[in-house]
C-alpha cells in the first residue's frame, strides 16, 4: 500500500490494531479489534473517535470578507450562504450543468472567511472547481491540519473537560478554541446521527489529541466500517453511492438543503449550475426519488440490488444504492431510488437477492432517531 | 479435523461430515449478521454453493466440500448468526453431509497444513 497517502494518525491506527484498507487514496482503518458491530453500538451508547483527515479542508477568502466569499460560492451551490450566520455551518452540494451533484460538503461562516470540508475522493476536482469558479476569491487547501470526529452521546462531556466552551455550542455551530493541542477548529456536527463534534487540529498535535480523547473510558476508536453503518442508519447519503453526477438534489430528497431564497420566486433565485433542471424539479417533482427501504427477514440488500414491484416477472423499477445490516435497528436497511409513484412510506416492493425476490418496504429515514443538540 | 482452501473445517463422524468455517475465516468476515442454510434432504455436489453468510462487510458462500446429502442443519444460526463469530470451530457448525464417497476427503489439509496455508 505504498502508493497510498497516510494521515497523521496512521501509526496510532496500527498501534491500536486497526485493520488498514485503501480508501479514496488513503490507507485508513476499516475496523479495530472491537469489530464493526460493537464499534457502531458503542458510538450510539457512549462515544467514538473517527479519523476523517482524508477529507479536504479548504479556506476561501475574499477582499469583501465572508459576504463576498458567500456571494461567489452561491454561484456554485444552491444554498443560502449570504444568510448563514457567523459561526454557523450549513450542508450543501456543488451542482453541475446537468443538475447533478458533483460533491456534497459543509460550508461554514467563520467571520472574515468561509471554511468548507469536502469528500476525500472529490477533493482535487472540488478545489479546481472552486479556483475556476470563485471570482475574486483565494482558495487555500489546508494540508497542515488533521480532522477528527468525536461522535456519540458522551461527546459533550468528554470534549468539554478538555476544551471548555464546546458544551455551549448547538448543532451546526462552529468555533475556534485554544487548547493544550493548539488552536482547534470545532464544529458541532458529524455523520452518525448522534451529537458530536468534528475537530480540525494541526498535524503535529493530532495524535496527542486522539490519545487524550481515547484515554477517556467512554471513548473507543471507530473505523470506516461502523462509520458507514452509522451514517446509513442516520439516513445520510454517501457521495458516489447514493448521490452522484447524474442524480439531482430533488431526486436525492435533499430539497431541505435548498433554501427558499434560491428557489423560484426567491430573492436570489437560481444562479447555480443546473438551476434550470433543479428549479423545475422543485416545482414539479422528479421522476424518481431516494427512499429508505427495510427488507423483511435478516438478509441485507447491498448496493446494486434491483427493485421490482412484483414477486415474479416485470422489469426492475429501481435499485439500492446503499445497503447493510443496522446494528442499532437489529435488522437490514437500505436506501435506493424508486419511481415517485412507488415512493410512499409503506409501499411493498421486492429486491432481488441472489436470484430470489425478497419483500422490502419503503420506510421513513432516519432509521434511528437523530440525537442532535439543537 | 480436515480443512479446505475455502477456510472450512470438516469433521468426520462415521459416514457423516460436519462442516463449519475456521476461526481465521470468521475473523476475516467480521460480524456475521445473516446465515442462509440448506434444507435437510438437499442432494449436493462438491463445490455447490450451500450456505450464504452475510457479514457487516459482504456476502460470501460456503461450498459443499464433497458430494452427499444434507442430513442436519444448525437452525440456531438463522436466528443467532453472531454465534459464527463466538464459536466458529465449535457450536457454530453449519450443516452435516452424509458422504457419497468419503475418499473425497483425502484432498483436504490437516491442521498443520492449514495453519501453514493461512500463514
Amino acid at each position: 500500500m505504498s502508493d497510498l497517502h497516510v494521515t497523521p494518525l496512521n501509526a496510532l491506527h496500527k498501534e491500536l490494531g486497526g485493520k488498514m484498507v485503501p480508501f479514496a487514496g488513503f490507507e485508513m482503518p476499516v475496523q479495530y479489534p472491537l469489530g464493526v458491530m460493537k464499534e457502531h453500538l458503542h458510538t450510539r451508547a457512549r462515544a467514538g473517535v473517527f479519523d476523517v483527515s482524508h477529507m479536504g479542508q479548504v479556506i476561501i477568502r475574499a477582499k469583501g470578507g465572508f459576504e463576498a466569499a458567500a456571494q461567489a460560492m452561491e454561484s456554485l451551490v444552491p444554498v443560502n450562504l449570504l444568510g448563514l450566520g457567523e459561526n454557523r455551518q450549513r450542508y450543501g452540494f456543488f451542482t453541475n450543468e446537468a443538475g447533478g451533484i458533483m460533491d456534497d460538503l459543509m460550508l461554514a461562516n467563520r467571520g472574515d472567511h468561509m471554511f468548507v470540508v469536502v469528500n476525500a475522493a472529490c477533493k482535487g476536482g472540488d478545489i479546481a472547481h472552486m479556483k475556476a469558479g470563485l471570482a475574486g476569491c483565494e482558495v487555500e487547501e489546508i494540508t497542515d491540519r488533521a480532522l477528527l470526529a468525536l461522535q456519540g452521546p458522551a461527546s459533550e462531556a468528554v470534549l468539554e473537560a478538555m476544551v471548555p466552551g464546546v458544551a455551549a455550542m448547538r448543532f451546526m455551530d462552529v468555533g475556534i478554541f485554544a487548547s493544550d493541542f493548539g488552536k482547534l477548529w470545532v464544529s458541532r456536527s458529524g455523520y452518525t446521527g448522534e451529537d458530536g463534534y468534528e475537530i480540525s487540529v494541526s498535524n503535529d498535535q493530532a495524535e496527542a489529541l486522539a490519545r487524550a480523547l481515547l484515554a477517556h473510558g467512554d471513548v473507543e476508536p471507530i473505523g470506516l466500517g461502523a462509520r458507514d453503518s452509522l451514517r446509513l442508519e442516520a439516513g445520510l447519503c454517501l457521495y458516489g453511492n447514493d448521490i452522484d453526477e447524474v442524480t439531482s438534489p430533488v431526486e436525492a430528497s435533499l430539497t431541505w438543503a435548498i433554501q427558499k431564497v434560491r428557489r423560484s420566486g426567491g430573492e436570489r433565485e437560481g444562479g447555480f449550475p443546473g438551476a434550470g433542471r433543479i428549479l423545475n424539479e422543485l416545482e414539479n417533482g422528479a421522476a424518481r426519488t431516494r427512499v429508505g427501504l427495510r427488507p423483511e427477514g435478516r438478509a441485507p440488500m447491498r448496493d446494486g440490488t434491483e427493485i421490482f414491484t412484483d414477486a415474479e416477472g416485470g422489469k426492475a423499477v429501481g435499485h439500492v444504492t446503499s445497503g447493510a445490516y443496522g446494528p442499532t435497528i437489529e435488522g437490514p436497511m437500505a436506501m435506493g431510488y424508486v419511481p415517485k409513484s412507488l415512493a410512499e412510506v409503506g409501499t411493498k416492493l421486492y429486491g432481488e437477492v441472489r436470484g430470489k425476490r425478497q419483500p422490502v418496504t419503503v420506510a421513513d429515514m432516519p432509521f434511528t432517531p437523530a440525537n442532535f443538540k439543537r | 479435523m480436515k480443512f479446505t482452501e475455502e477456510h472450512e473445517w470438516l469433521r468426520v463422524e462415521d459416514d457423516v461430515v460436519v462442516v463449519g468455517i475456521t476461526t481465521h475465516a470468521a475473523e476475516q468476515l467480521g460480524d456475521v449478521v445473516f446465515v442462509e442454510l440448506p434444507e435437510v434432504g438437499d442432494e449436493v455436489t462438491k463445490d455447490d454453493d450451500v450456505v450464504v453468510i452475510e457479514s457487516v462487510k459482504a456476502a460470501s458462500d460456503i461450498l459443499a466440500p464433497i458430494d452427499g446429502e444434507v442430513v442436519e442443519v444448525n437452525d440456531i444460526l438463522a436466528d443467532e448468526p453472531g454465534k459464527v463469530n463466538d464459536d466458529p470451530q465449535g457450536d457454530a457448525w453449519f450443516f452435516k453431509l452424509k458422504a457419497s464417497d468419503l475418499s473425497q476427503m483425502d484432498d483436504y489439509m490437516d491442521e498443520a497444513a492449514y495453519n501453514k496455508f493461512i500463514g
